[in-house]
């Protein structure tokens, strides 16, 4: 085999070595296999769940959950990071809330956001679009102010207007460190997506079908959502990543 | 060189004023005066430190002055086409555009439409004899490559004053050879007014009909040399006497300078 062929399955050895101490620890029964089912069990569930189309509702829900909290948070969080990052002395007066509020776990959130939206929801979305909004806004506002000087100082040499220097140089320069705030803003959403369906009353989604599949030890069931969860979170990572490389393509080369 | 005949080819262009500049209490330029001719290649030279590029930022309106007055042909900045061109081109150009889309940027911004922003960029890819594509992205581009977009990007909008900020100081020799001729071929072409601030000698004289030479801080005219040699110059004319001789008297007025006491 060619040594080409042997690098590309390197991101393979990971996983596979996992699959390997997994199944060995099963077999092997250093656990119990009531506590932890063999990873072929698992997986083998988790076709299961796809092929009889029983896992889609739960899917469906934390993915729509997670995109409206993502969305919303987005549409403000952009324009207010950019708009704070233009003015340093209005960024330098909110600074401390806006990190204050970034330190603070969201999930320790909930009970307040409860009380504001009741066990609906929008509660959900509210709670998570919250957590993200915060390292948006932050990633923004520093993507423009740290933009290039010189740029800004080569466009206001050509005459262009002050809108236009916005627009089209600070936005531009701010895009790379916004889309790590988009990235890492989906990635909490889903993660406080889980928690809220876990905590508040929920019929549905994927953390709502975890701790359920917990309380009725339905411990195949728990393992392969929990696998889902994972691969959810993973795919949206990646997904950004691919939009990302496209729309930024001079990222780290300018 | 008569001052009074305003349309005279050698009439006084780039008029600056008593211009003061502090930083931080300490004065770097005071009561600062100098004319430049229009259609003349001004070079800046002096020691470090003495505010070569900030002169050119202040006249270019990048930084503020303390008080004076900056006028070209008694108009001000705001009523004046420039073009500026910075040491550091990798910061300059615009990384999202096409070195195509940088150069017609300035063109677009002040309302061209798309057949002259077209016919413009053209002239000027004739003009600098381009033969790498232009469609590519900066980072995709020479140092040299990338320096001569942002001369083109400079030059687009047809400006009074071309500003240079050491154009020169991070290309390699065979680049800087091409682009100090194409830079004087633009001089004769348009007779576009320009100031450059370099740091190494034979690159100021080259290009000069007049070489600025400046003070220690609080920064003044050490000496304006006149360097009428024929143009074009060529790579060989540093070797010519005439050559050899202005540079001689820079040098000597420099090391003046630089050993004089702050």
């Amino acid at each position: 085999m060619s040594l080409n062929i042997l690098k590309r399955l390197l991101p393979l050895v990971g996983p596979a070595f996992l699959y390997l101490i997994w199944a060995t620890a099963v077999s092997a029964k250093w656990v119990s296999a009531t506590l932890l089912p063999a990873p072929s069990t698992t997986l083998g569930y988790m076709f299961h769940v796809f092929a009889t189309g029983s896992i889609y509702p739960d899917l469906w829900s934390t993915i729509y959950r997670t995109f409206y909290a993502f969305i919303g948070a987005s549409v403000i969080g952009v324009p207010l990071g950019v708009a704070l990052g233009s003015s340093p002395p209005i960024y330098k007066s909110v600074e401390f809330l806006i990190d204050f509020f970034r330190s603070t776990p969201s999930s320790a959130l909930i009970p307040l956001f409860m009380l504001i939206f009741g066990i609906t929801d929008i509660n959900k979305i509210a709670i998570a679009g919250f957590a993200a909004i915060l390292v948006i806004v932050f990633n923004s506002a520093y993507g423009v102010m740290n933009a290039k000087k010189t740029r800004v100082m080569a466009a206001k040499t050509m005459g262009v207007s002050r809108f236009h220097i916005f627009k089209d140089v600070l936005l531009m320069e701010s895009l790379p460190q916004t889309f790590i705030g988009l990235r890492t803003g989906i990635s909490l959403a889903l993660v406080i997506v889980i928690v809220a369906e876990m905590f508040i009353g929920s019929e549905s989604g994927l953390g709502h079908r975890i701790i359920d599949a917990q309380q009725v030890f339905n411990i195949k069931d728990m393992y392969s959502s929990i696998l889902v969860t994972g691969a959810l979170g993973y795919l949206l990572n990646l997904m950004f990543m691919v939009v990302e490389r496209r729309i930024i393509h001079w990222g780290g080369k300018a | 060189m008569s001052n009074t005949a305003t349309n005279s080819p050698s009439r006084v262009h780039v008029t600056i004023q008593n211009l003061c500049k502090e930083f931080g209490s300490i004065p770097l330029y005071k009561d600062f005066n100098l004319e430049i001719r229009k259609g003349k290649i001004v070079s800046v030279f002096g020691p470090n430190g003495c505010g070569k590029s900030t002169l050119i930022n202040m006249v270019a309106g990048l930084m503020k002055i303390d008080s004076g007055q900056v006028l070209f042909d008694g108009k001000t900045l705001e009523q004046t086409k420039i073009g500026y061109v910075f040491q550091n081109y990798r910061d300059a150009l615009f990384p999202w555009m096409t070195a195509r889309d940088n150069i017609a940027y300035p063109l677009k911004r002040m309302g061209m439409d798309k057949a002259h922003v077209q016919k413009r960029v053209d002239e000027l890819v004739e003009l600098f004899e381009i033969k790498f594509n232009l469609k590519q992205y900066p980072y995709e581009l020479s140092g040299g490559q990338q320096q001569t977009t942002s001369i083109m990007r400079a030059l687009a909008c047809e400006p009074e004053v071309l500003f240079l900020d050491e154009p020169f100081s991070a290309l390699d020799f065979e680049m800087t050879l091409f682009i100090r001729e194409k830079l004087q071929e633009t001089n004769l072409k348009t007779n576009v007014t320009m100031v450059i601030v370099s740091h190494d000698l034979e690159d100021a004289v080259f290009l000069a009909d007049q070489i600025l030479l400046l003070t220690r801080r609080p920064t003044k005219i050490a000496a304006l040399l006149d360097f009428e040699m024929a143009r074009p110059r060529l790579a060989q004319s540093v070797s010519d006497p005439e050559f050899i001789k202005i540079k001689a008297q820079a040098l000597e007025i420099f090391q003046r300078e630089m050993h004089q006491q702050a």
